[in-house]
């Protein structure tokens, strides 16, 4: 497949991450944590992709499958045409770099004893992509498309605060100049206050570069703020992708409703009016999850063959797929 | 509507080695009866001090509660023993509390079952036998499934939600007059935390409790506070009923913060967000005027000159800490 014809800088198809679960001295395996379960989505070139869903869906796990930081149970992951699924390692490293990636906690994800100037500059340099002399010159140039001052350079990243250092996280994911970046809880650990200056450095740079995002969020709001289209998992699988618009005003799966529905809106008059599905029991484990509809037992509409069959992701209009056997 | 809880001019400092943190510096508000009150406020501002010291739960030192008073039933809170019968009579009996991270308030190590019954035990002189039936209950009314079974399980055995709601359970065990939750969703889903608001209102209501929703996501309180507090560095900035706070916000920080957040159903092409500028501060040698000028796009130059001004009326709930009228400006 070309990636050019279609505009699509990635393309996933039926991609599954199964973790084992294994017991005793042996570490005989006894089942699998079907983590990610048979998913399928495109990236357009210059999109914002979002990705929401409850802790333990398969978030993270598909956003690592994309980097290519696990080799997927199954399934192809077509990069700007290649399909790295299951390359070797070797061969992964030099696409590598046309990625980049932002995680949740800018802390944990940074080493604490280099400078924030090594932070930013690793990348280029474990690509070979410049001389040792150009690097001040190249990290400054960072430092100025984040919005930090490169007199900070010299500091470590407890010296930085919280929006700070995911400003250094991002500075660190642009070094190579990437095609795509996934970007991973990426305000989630910040002060509200915060979180709009780093949502709009995003939009910002996306425009400016012509980036594409995968956005990992669990906050709807902020997702269907950043997003061109969203993605619904949930329990490893896709159940709906829409436009962000549409996905808010048309919702068709169940539980896309009731996730809509438990959104806090900051407006008391809009929440008043707004109907709260509240969902019964809790999410069960990938480990061990329903037949079927991996939502029946959650679902008010379900019925017999819900719990038989597995709904695919069927296509509605061009931007809305939906999987769900009622709809 | 009468007043339950009326606390005035509350300070609460902390000696650290890095200097005096002012964490709570001059809070006044009140509960009345059957009322849902939001506390909001960004990381660090001083609401979970505030709260901890109406209880007398601040460890002291560090810290100490250098002024105010807590008015409940007629008495100073304040001037009560931290340790007196006194004020473990209120503590977890008139007014509960439920904290942020459910594992580290309930003991890992005692079963459900114990951690229920121990309150019923000691706050309303039940037998065991007795406090067993009520804490069965207790969790069905919370929505447990199978509670009895459930009953001699540890914390660990419960997901974050489950856990949450045996909080809720405990904390009305003892029918208080005022429950404070402190982030008591922070820590779960989006999907559970509905669960659990929806829950800890339909128990206000159904037990004529107040309650104090302490957060600092403004959309969890829009839906369910009658009144709401907005906190900024250790201080009161605005507060008025939850229609003045989010659609006639007056403080340049209120303004701001919902300005920057977004709102379910609009993209970025519809909105922008306009974000607040700058740090919040951290609380250590604060200067004397207001600690938001920094960040704030209204300031006069009176603001700079004088000390960080009082609350003042502006409807008649409503109250503002500034002296930009910012309905003039905008
Ligand atoms: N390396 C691993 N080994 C075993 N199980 C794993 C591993 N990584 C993830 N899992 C499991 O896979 C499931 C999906 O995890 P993942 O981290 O992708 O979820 P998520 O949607 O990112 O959740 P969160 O919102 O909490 O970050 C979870 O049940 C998790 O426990
Ligand atoms: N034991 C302590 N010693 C020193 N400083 C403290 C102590 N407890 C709290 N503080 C400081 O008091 C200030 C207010 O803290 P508080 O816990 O009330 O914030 P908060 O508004 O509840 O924040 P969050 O939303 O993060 O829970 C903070 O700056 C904090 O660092
Ligand atoms: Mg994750
Ligand atoms: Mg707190």
């Amino acid at each position: 497949m070309n990636a050019h014809q279609n505009n699509n800088l990635i393309e996933i198809k039926n991609l599954k991450m199964y973790f084992p679960i294994t017991k005793g001295l042996l570490r005989r395996k006894v089942g699998d944590v079907k983590a990610v379960d048979d998913i399928s989505f495109d990236i357009k070139q210059n999109e914002t992709l979002g990705l929401v869903g409850e802790s333990g869906c398969g978030k993270t796990t598909t956003g690592r499958c994309i980097l290519r930081l696990y080799q997927p149970t199954s399934g192809s992951i077509v990069f700007n045409g290649t399909d790295i699924s299951s390359i070797p390692e070797k061969q992964v490293r030099p696409l590598r770099r046309h990625m980049g990636a932002i995680f949740q906690d800018p802390y944990g994800s940074l080493n604490p004893r280099q400078s924030a100037r090594t932070i930013a500059g690793m990348p280029l340099i474990v690509h070979h992509m410049i001389d040792k002399k150009d690097l001040d010159d190249k990290v400054a140039e960072l430092f100025n498309l984040v919005g930090l001052d490169s007199s900070m350079m010299d500091r470590v990243p407890h010296e930085f605060s919280g929006g700070q250092r995911q400003r250094l996280g991002i500075a660190r994911a642009l070094a190579c100049n990437p095609s795509l970046i996934v970007c991973d809880e990426p305000i989630s650990a910040l002060d509200v206050s915060i979180q709009a200056q780093i949502i709009n450095l995003l939009e910002k740079l996306q425009k400016s570069l012509g980036l594409t995002y995968l956005f990992i969020a669990h906050d709807l709001s902020v997702v269907q703020h950043i997003s061109d289209r969203v993605a619904v998992m949930y329990l490893g699988r896709i159940v709906e992708i829409a436009n962000s618009k549409e996905l808010y005003q048309s919702p068709l799966h169940p539980y896309t409703k009731a996730l809509l529905s438990a959104v806090p809106v900051p407006n008391p008059v809009r929440e008043r009016e707004r109907v709260r599905i509240v969902l019964k029991g809790e999410v069960p484990s990938p480990a061990h999850p329903p037949t079927g509809c991996h939502f029946h037992p959650r679902c008010s509409i379900a019925s017999a063959e819900c719990e038989e069959f597995i709904p695919p992701l069927n296509t509605i209009s061009g931007t809305h797929q939906v999987s769900c056997l009622k709809v | 509507m009468s007043v339950l809880l009326d606390v005035k001019n509350l300070r609460t400092h902390f000696h650290t080695h890095r200097g005096l943190v002012k964490a709570v510096d001059g809070v006044s508000f009140h509960i009345n009866e059957k009322e849902i009150v939001g506390l909001v406020g960004e990381s660090g501002c001083g609401k979970s001090v505030s709260m901890l010291s109406v209880m007398q739960l601040i460890a002291i030192p560090p810290g100490k509660i250098v002024s105010g008073s807590a008015m409940f039933d007629g008495h100073d809170l304040l001037k009560y023993k931290p340790k007196g019968d006194e004020m473990r009579a209120i503590r977890g009996a008139k007014i509960a509390m439920i904290f942020q991270e459910p594992m580290t308030s309930l003991n890992p190590v005692l079963t459900i079952a114990r951690q229920v019954t121990e309150t019923l035990e000691l706050h309303l002189k039940m037998d065991t036998q007795t406090a067993r039936k009520r804490a069965v209950e207790l969790l069905k009314l919370v929505g447990i499934p199978e509670a009895e079974s459930r009953l001699d399980n540890y914390p660990h055995q419960f997901s974050g939600g489950m856990r949450q709601r045996v909080m809720i359970a405990i904390a009305l065990s003892c029918n208080p007059k005022i429950l404070i939750a402190d982030e008591p969703t922070t820590a779960v889903d989006v999907t559970t935390q509905a669960q659990l608001l929806e829950l800890m209102q339909e128990m206000v209501n159904r037990f004529n409790t107040s309650l104090v929703i302490v957060t600092h996501n403004l959309g969890v309180v829009a839906r369910y506070a009658d009144r709401i507090y907005v906190m900024y560095a250790g201080r009161i900035v605005e507060s008025g009923l939850s229609e003045d706070i989010f659609l006639r916000p007056l403080h340049p920080y209120t303004i701001g913060l919902l300005k920057s957040v977004p709102q379910l159903g609009q993209t970025k092409s519809d909105r922008e967000l306009v974000p607040i500028s700058g740090l919040p501060p951290n609380l250590i040698d604060m200067p004397q005027n207001c600690a938001f000028l920094p960040r704030c796009s209204y300031h006069k130059e009176r603001c700079r000159l004088e000390p960080w001004p009082e609350l003042h009326a502006v409807g008649a709930q409503h109250y503002v800490s500034c002296y930009v009228d910012t309905r003039e400006t905008s």
